[in-house]
């Protein structure tokens, strides 16, 4: 096991370089000076373009540039903004716990409805309700998820008045951000109940758009998974010891079911990641996604390649943690 | 090829069992439709895609002949626009998959016939795109092309690419090792024939079913960098552009939605039915 989880972790390693060296290709191949570019249509005397360039290392050769930016990497620096000068590393911080707070209610929802419904017609297979399960995760998997949103705040917002178009909370309330999962800082920090109600309000919807995707995946997967497991030996044994339906399929069918289950989840996060920035810009939701498209709009390339990498590291990260969860949900694995 | 009484050529196999599936012929009409309304769209198509009437702006769908989806907030017809734009999207699936596709297998042909340092340093490369979530990735190249139809083409192909070398590396080693290909190295052919004409041909099932799938995920792909405005510029009509335009005028006009939305939809849901069909078709093994 220990072993196992070493050797994972070394092949990380050559993966973050690869990482970081795409990362500064892909800015170094940006047209233009970073130097002029910042000074725009007035232009610069040669002079003092020579002294930006030297104070930026710009004149440096591109293998020091490289070693010289890995170097600060190692240091944890990520560079500034080039619009608002202030460090990568806490602008991402500031607008992480956004993405995270709407990421985990996403996943749970898309878990806690996904699962369930999986289970269910794989056990009625063939009736109206696993076609339609099929239907829906066909749809759900195929779903442009930047339409469903406004789609969405269409019905629920505009036409119904039920929830919020946008933001994370009501601007009546000013939260002191604690630990910056709203939801946290308004319920246990915060007077007003008001601003708890207001943030729930606020995360209904992005949470059932970004859930949809890995809500379609996860029924799916149960599903052929819980088929697979329903026609083992060890289930018809454990039938034929006379257990309840509901036992034999909770605890020894769903349990082994669940090792692809956890896979695609795993899986689903970097997918995630990828539907927050479709879905904090269509609710203005103040997260990495919403930051990482502006950054793209702005030009400000120092923020789109170290949140660019962060994002990277969390993947890897995670599925390192999927990795582990896979040996300790499965025992063969561990050898 | 003729086939035999006896035993039918695995073609047949396969368009019999494909047309079994339900789903897949769904997929393979939406996509005849689509393709015949690209071809014809000029014909098909009330009016110009650009065209604008200047005395309706926002007409509602359903109730004018002439503009049976309505009209946009330039006047131009969503009906039109959409046609123009299933044009479009079947480009960029298109060329997204062939480029994806030919290079994808080149590179993973490569890895498994060079085996050592060139298959270490192909396989990690794609570790290292995989790593990134496949829209970020897209942008992150686009933000660096510059925004533009070509430019967000080529992100997609990127993002795809992995797929496709892992693919074809797995495939290709496991092919390698089988008598027949041993035998056509033995007797003299060299390694661009092995490759090509030799060892790829077994292993097309499996990248023929992700170029389905790739179609679909090209077509998403390509439309959300629309509407983020990063792909296809104004007043190109592509779909996820078209959404993107919408975004003013939405809450008022829910057709300049809902049209664009349900047409990217459809065609993501056909090839993705198309691809799953495809896969059950090639290898029984997963049908239950």
């Amino acid at each position: 096991m220990i072993r196992h989880f070493a050797r994972r972790l070394a092949l990380i390693v050559p993966t973050l370089v690869g990482v970081t060296l795409l990362g500064f290709i892909l800015v170094h191949a940006v047209p233009g000076d970073p130097v002029e570019v910042r000074t725009g249509e007035r232009g610069i005397s040669p002079e003092r373009l020579a002294y930006f360039r030297h104070e930026l290392g710009l004149d440096q050769p591109l293998w020091k540039q490289f070693a010289d930016y890995e170097w600060q990497l190692l240091h944890g620096n990520l560079g500034r903004s080039l619009v608002t000068q202030e460090s990568v590393w806490t602008e991402f911080t500031t607008f992480f716990p956004a993405t995270l707070e709407l990421g985990i209610c996403a996943l749970t929802f898309a878990l806690v409805i996904g699962l369930p419904l999986g289970v269910i017609a794989a056990v009625r297979r063939g009736s109206a309700l696993d076609y339609g399960l099929i239907g829906i995760s066909v749809t759900g998997a195929s779903m442009p998820i930047f339409w469903w949103g406004l789609m969405v705040i269409l019905v629920f917002s505009v036409a119904l008045g039920w929830t919020p178009v946008s933001g994370r909370i009501d601007e009546l309330y000013y939260i002191e951000p604690h630990t910056g999962f709203l939801l946290i800082d308004s319920l246990f920090f915060s007077d007003d109940k008001g601003a708890f109600i207001s943030t729930v309000r606020h995360l209904i919807l992005p949470t059932i758009v970004l859930g949809t995707i890995p809500l379609a995946t996860i029924a799916r997967m149960t599903r052929s998974a819980m088929l697979e497991v329903l026609g083992e030996d060890y289930v018809r044994t454990a039938r034929a010891k006379g257990l309840a339906p509901s036992r034999v399929v909770v605890v020894h069918a769903l349990r082994n079911a669940l090792i692809p289950v956890v896979t695609v989840l795993g899986l689903q996060v970097g997918a995630l990641l990828g539907g927050a920035i479709l879905t904090e810009t269509v609710f203005s939701w103040p997260g990495v996604g919403h930051w990482l498209v502006e950054s793209v709009q702005r030009r400000d390339y120092n923020v789109l390649q170290g949140g660019t990498l962060l994002i990277a590291i969390l993947v890897m990260l995670v599925n390192l943690g999927v990795d582990v969860l896979y040996g300790v949900l499965n025992p063969r694995l561990r050898r | 090829m003729s086939g035999t009484i006896a035993r039918r050529p695995p073609r047949f196999m396969l368009a019999r069992r494909l047309l079994e599936n339900r789903g897949a012929i769904a997929g393979l009409v939406v996509m005849v439709v689509l393709i015949l309304l690209a071809i014809a769209a000029p014909l098909v198509a009330p009016h110009g895609p650009a065209e604008q009437f200047r005395d309706s702006f926002l007409a509602p769908p359903f109730e004018q002949a002439t503009f049976p989806l309505g009209t946009d907030s330039l006047g131009r017809d969503i009906l039109t626009r959409l046609i123009y734009g299933a044009r479009l999207s079947l480009v960029i699936g298109a060329v997204v998959v062939a480029l994806s596709l030919s290079v994808g297998t080149l590179l993973g042909l490569a890895a498994a016939f060079a085996g050592g340092i060139t298959d270490v340093v192909i396989m990690r490369l794609m570790d290292v795109l995989l790593v990134f979530p496949s829209l970020l990735l897209a942008i992150v190249v686009v933000a660096i092309l510059g925004p533009g139809l070509t430019n967000a083409m080529l992100a997609v192909a990127v993002v795809l690419l992995p797929a496709y070398v892992r693919l074809a590396r797995a495939a290709a080693l496991g092919e390698l090792a089988r008598e027949y290909v041993i035998a056509t190295r033995s007797a003299g052919a060299g390694v661009g024939r092995l490759m090509l004409l030799v060892v790829l041909p077994n292993c097309l099932a499996p990248l023929i079913v992700q170029a389905t799938l790739g179609f679909s995920s090209a077509i998403l792909d390509a439309a959300a960098l629309g509407f983020l405005g990063l792909g296809a510029q104004p007043p190109t009509p592509e779909w996820g552009t078209m959404l993107a335009d919408a975004l003013q005028f939405y809450q008022r006009a829910w057709w300049l939605l809902a049209f664009p939305g349900i047409s990217i939809l459809v065609t993501v849901m056909a090839f993705n039915l198309l691809g799953d069909g495809l896969r059950d078709a090639l290898d029984p093994k997963l049908r239950r």
